[in-house]
């Protein structure tokens, strides 16, 4: 079991409140997914040529002071760094691929959580409440999330192994439920030179998505081969830059609900997610469908 | 844990917040304390689980607002209404009362009861009265894929339309339709309307208050073809 929380503010006065509507949804959901907890939040968008890399340094104390003197002297003298604890955002004109073997050269120990223009990423283990105070989620502002709380059923409670996975820039990707082919999708994808972090099914699920959209797909059609490709039980809540979407499996084994106003969409695993939010008793509440896609764009 | 006890001479409904009130402690009043012919009222249940669950007395419990998995489960003869929608599995294993739903249900509404009445008035979720064992679920809405998958007895009238697989490995359970099943189930079939379906009907959405034309409904029943092992039919049903 886990739970799944999203929320997309429509309203751009509400913005700067993303973090405080949002914090009582994935504590809301602290029953179902009670070891690990994240978020993905999609912020203002940075100019083109310019990225925000999500850093990670797990119970290791990191000098992130350090980090942003040695990537600013060999990558980009402009780099900025926002440190919160094991957390940091580094933003810089540095492309992925400049980045991304630089950071496994210096910083080994690091794990690189997310990529993008407008993504910031946060994952830890410990109940949601907990993460929740430990990285001050009710300060954060943006137009959209994407959170999960995590009750492990295939894989080990680690950060790594806690929701949200990224695969690619601005894209996130949430799961409840359990898949039966992670192992022919991995694969499937290695082959073709898709490198993977963790031994989750969601990560398979996340790289599958974001592999077929790296050849062209839309996100719609993207969802469409996933439901001929990925086996199993799902409910699964994706972010990109502009975008939140849903779909479930054929069967909708797992719960979900949205609640539409005209300021905001929420969606979670269940309504005690939801019934804090302002006006929600004038909320139009429905159960997405199985097999239905449901795109709400910012 | 504080008691809650109620003064046998107050006569108006009694009223619990769930806000103000535990779960744990309205559900335990609803089973000591709650007397026949009492009206309680429970307020913000804010998508509580397993309320009013396990009811075994004719009181009338009214819940205003969405309550979460399980509620009113294993009801007896109490006559529970939710003003408002309810999570997976409203009135599983219902035994006897009446519960009606005023907005939509998840999955597995009215699951396995064995009597009395479920009353939803709006749609209802997949696997809507998977299992059923006698109780009847008159459902306003529509229902979604796999409802009334072996269903062994009751019945099941659905106003709108139904997903795929409707009556699944059905055994003596029927189901009215009055719109659209988007596929039957392995050995339900169509069948012939009788004076005795169109009087159960009657009947049926009365007490919903629906006043739908029981001549615009279909039954729906077993074929029993899956009654016998069939060698022959090399598992293709």
């Amino acid at each position: 079991m886990c739970g799944i929380v999203g929320l997309l503010l429509k309203t751009p006065t509400l913005h700067a409140s993303l973090g405080e509507l949002m914090v009582p949804m994935l504590v809301g959901m602290g029953d179902r997914g009670p070891d690990s907890a994240g978020l993905a939040v999609f912020t203002e968008q940075l100019p083109i040529g310019e990225l925000k890399y999500s850093l990670y340094s797990g119970r290791q104390v990191c000098d992130w002071a350090v980090l942003l003197a040695t990537a600013q002297a060999e990558l980009s003298d402009q780099a900025t760094l926002q440190d919160n604890g094991n957390h940091a955002i580094l933003t810089a004109q540095i492309a992925p691929d400049v980045f991304k073997p630089w950071l496994v050269q210096r910083y080994p120990q690091l794990h690189l959580l997310s990529a993008g223009r407008t993504l910031d990423l946060y994952k830890d283990t410990g109940g949601p409440a907990a993460v929740a105070q430990r990285y001050q989620f009710e300060t954060l502002k943006g137009t959209h999330l994407v959170g999960h709380t995590r009750m492990a059923t295939e894989s080990a409670v680690t950060p790594a192994h806690a929701h949200p996975f990224t695969a690619g820039e601005d894209f996130c990707l949430v799961h409840n439920g359990s898949l039966s082919n992670p192992h022919a999708i991995r694969r499937k994808l290695e082959p073709q030179g898709i490198h993977f972090e963790t031994d989750n099914d969601t990560e398979a699920a996340c790289r599958f998505l974001e592999w077929r959209m790296s050849q062209g797909d839309d996100l719609k059609t993207a969802l469409e081969k996933g439901f001929e490709e990925l086996d199993g039980f799902y409910t699964f809540l994706m972010g990109t830059a502009n975008q939140l979407a849903l779909v479930r499996d054929a069967f909708a084994c797992k719960p979900a609900l949205v609640a539409e106003t005209d300021d905001y969409v929420a969606i979670a695993s269940e309504f005690r997610a939801l019934a804090h939010l302002p006006d929600i008793d004038q909320a139009q509440l429905f159960e997405p469908a199985p097999e239905e896609i449901y795109v709400w764009n910012v | 844990m504080e008691r809650l006890t109620l003064d046998a001479t107050v006569s108006k409904p009694l009223s619990f917040d769930l806000r103000q009130t535990s779960l744990r402690q309205v559900n335990q009043f609803l089973h000591r304390e709650l007397t026949a012919g009492q009206t309680v009222q429970i307020a913000h249940p804010d998508g509580a689980h397993s309320l009013a669950v396990g009811l075994t007395v004719p009181a009338e419990v009214n819940v205003e607002g969405h309550v979460g998995y399980y509620a009113a489960g294993m009801n007896q003869q109490a006559r529970v209404t939710i003003r408002g929608n309810a999570g997976p599995g409203v009135a599983e294993n219902m035994m006897s009362g009446r519960v009606h739903v005023t907005g939509f249900a998840s999955v597995s509404a009215g699951a396995s009861a064995h009597g009395g009445r479920l009353i939803i008035d709006g749609d209802a979720g997949l696997r809507c009265g998977i299992s059923l064992k006698g109780a009847d679920i008159v459902v306003g809405g529509s229902v979604g894929s796999f409802s009334a998958f072996m269903a062994q007895a009751g019945r099941l009238v659905i106003c709108g339309d139904a997903g795929d697989a409707l009556g699944d490995s059905l055994y003596e359970a029927v189901i009215y339709i009055r719109g659209e099943a988007k596929s039957l189930g392995a050995d339900a079939q169509f069948e012939e309307m009788r004076d005795r379906d169109y009087e159960a009907l009657h009947e049926l959405l009365s007490e919903a208050d629906l006043t739908h034309d029981p001549r615009s409904f279909r039954r729906i029943a077993s074929a029993k073809q899956l009654y016998h092992w069939n060698a022959n039919a090399q598992q293709d049903y």
